[in-house]
């Protein structure tokens, strides 16, 4: 209750409107507590992906395997496309919390690329998978497969449309404290999305080929 | 809780007009988000951690139960760095509740995947071959 009353005590009133705006905005914090929750209740849908995929992964139903399904190198270089926009990504924070706008924005494309770059080729290759007749339908392990690499390429696809969002929020308005939060927000996503891809190589690509 | 509102009443003093509040900001904030170094760091361990099991898979250097168990070892390594050099946790961010909240996800994740591992592999083991030819061995003696 004394809360609640501090916080109206400290709101603005704006112009002469008949409206009572309450302009206070809570404690930076909050929010990043917040995204770090949805991030951590996000980790468990991944866990109940892992969860399937260890359990089904080998259920071939006579179908293909990974071993003769997966290609390493295209799988190393996916993943260095995402360890690289992981780092470029913290360059454009860096020069957010400089001020650097131009800078700031820059970074932020060069992410996207190679956000975009690593989309690309997970789409080629499950149109790959598909065309082989290995799709989502062909086994428990294809199954699996799909729904846990699949769920964390919509993710990455979605950290893209977000951070293209930003980038002309950030043009447009400059870096603002809003913006600064928000591109705080994306960061831990996009980072978050790369500790995933760890699970998935070693879990599902590195593992899934061992005999 | 006090220490917090007396916080908002600084905020709210110069926030108020969001554009020009924005460089007088850091100062408060600072410590959760890295510097260059930081970054370099990070990257350059998680290289090295991604580089090895993918070439002790790819060169095929050791055994394959041998490989799984380092792999899943590098793996666990390569997260802690992301955590520190890339998502700059530490005991303090948000008053340590980030790090509650991640060591409570992570005991969730242990018991959730660990238990669906050993139940599933209990019942594959107990439906499957052996099982199976026991029962179709009594089946058959039954039959007439």
């Amino acid at each position: 209750m004394s809360e609640f009353t501090a916080t109206n005590t400290a709101g603005n009133v704006v112009g002469d409107s008949s409206r009572y705006y309450v302009t206070e905005h809570h404690p930076e914090n909050g929010t990043l507590l917040g995204f770090w929750m949805y991030l951590m209740s996000d980790c468990l849908i991944f866990a109940c992906l892992f969860a399937t995929y260890a359990v089904l992964g080998r259920n071939y139903a006579g179908g293909p395997s990974g071993a003769e399904l997966f290609e390493l190198p295209t799988v190393a270089l996916n993943t260095a496309f995402l360890l690289l926009s992981s780092i470029t990504y913290g360059f454009a924070m860096l020069a957010a919390h400089r001020g650097a706008k131009s800078t700031a924005i820059l970074w932020l494309g060069i992410t996207g690329i190679f956000g975009l770059c690593f989309l690309g080729l997970e789409i080629q290759e499950f149109v790959h998978l598909i065309h082989e007749g290995a799709g989502p339908q062909r086994s428990g392990f294809l199954t699996s497969f799909f729904a846990l690499v699949g769920t964390h390429g919509l993710h990455v696809t979605f950290g893209v449309v977000w951070l293209v969002t930003l980038m002309f929020q950030v043009g447009k308005h400059g870096l603002t404290t809003e913006n600064i939060r928000r591109l705080t927000c994306l960061s831990m996503f996009w980072h978050f999305l790369d500790v995933v891809w760890i699970g998935v190589f070693t879990f599902v690509y590195l593992m899934g080929t061992l005999p | 809780m006090s220490d917090h509102s007396t916080h908002n009443h600084g905020h709210d003093g110069h926030g108020h007009g969001h554009g020009h509040g924005d460089h007088g900001h850091h100062g408060h904030d600072a410590g959760n988000h890295g510097s260059l170094k930081d970054y370099t760091i990070g990257f350059i361990l998680s290289v090295i951690l991604t580089a090895i099991p993918f070439w002790l898979v790819m060169a095929k250097v050791l055994p394959p139960n041998t490989t799984g168990i380092v792999l899943l070892a590098f793996a666990g390594v390569q997260v802690i760095v992301h955590m520190i050099y890339f998502l700059h946790m530490n005991s303090k961010v948000e008053h340590g509740w980030s790090m509650m909240s991640t060591i409570f996800t992570v005991i969730v994740l242990v018991i959730m995947m660990a238990g669906s591992i050993w139940v599933m592999y209990h019942m594959n083991a107990n439906m499957m071959p052996g099982m199976m030819d026991a029962d179709t061995v009594h089946g058959a003696h039954d039959m007439p």
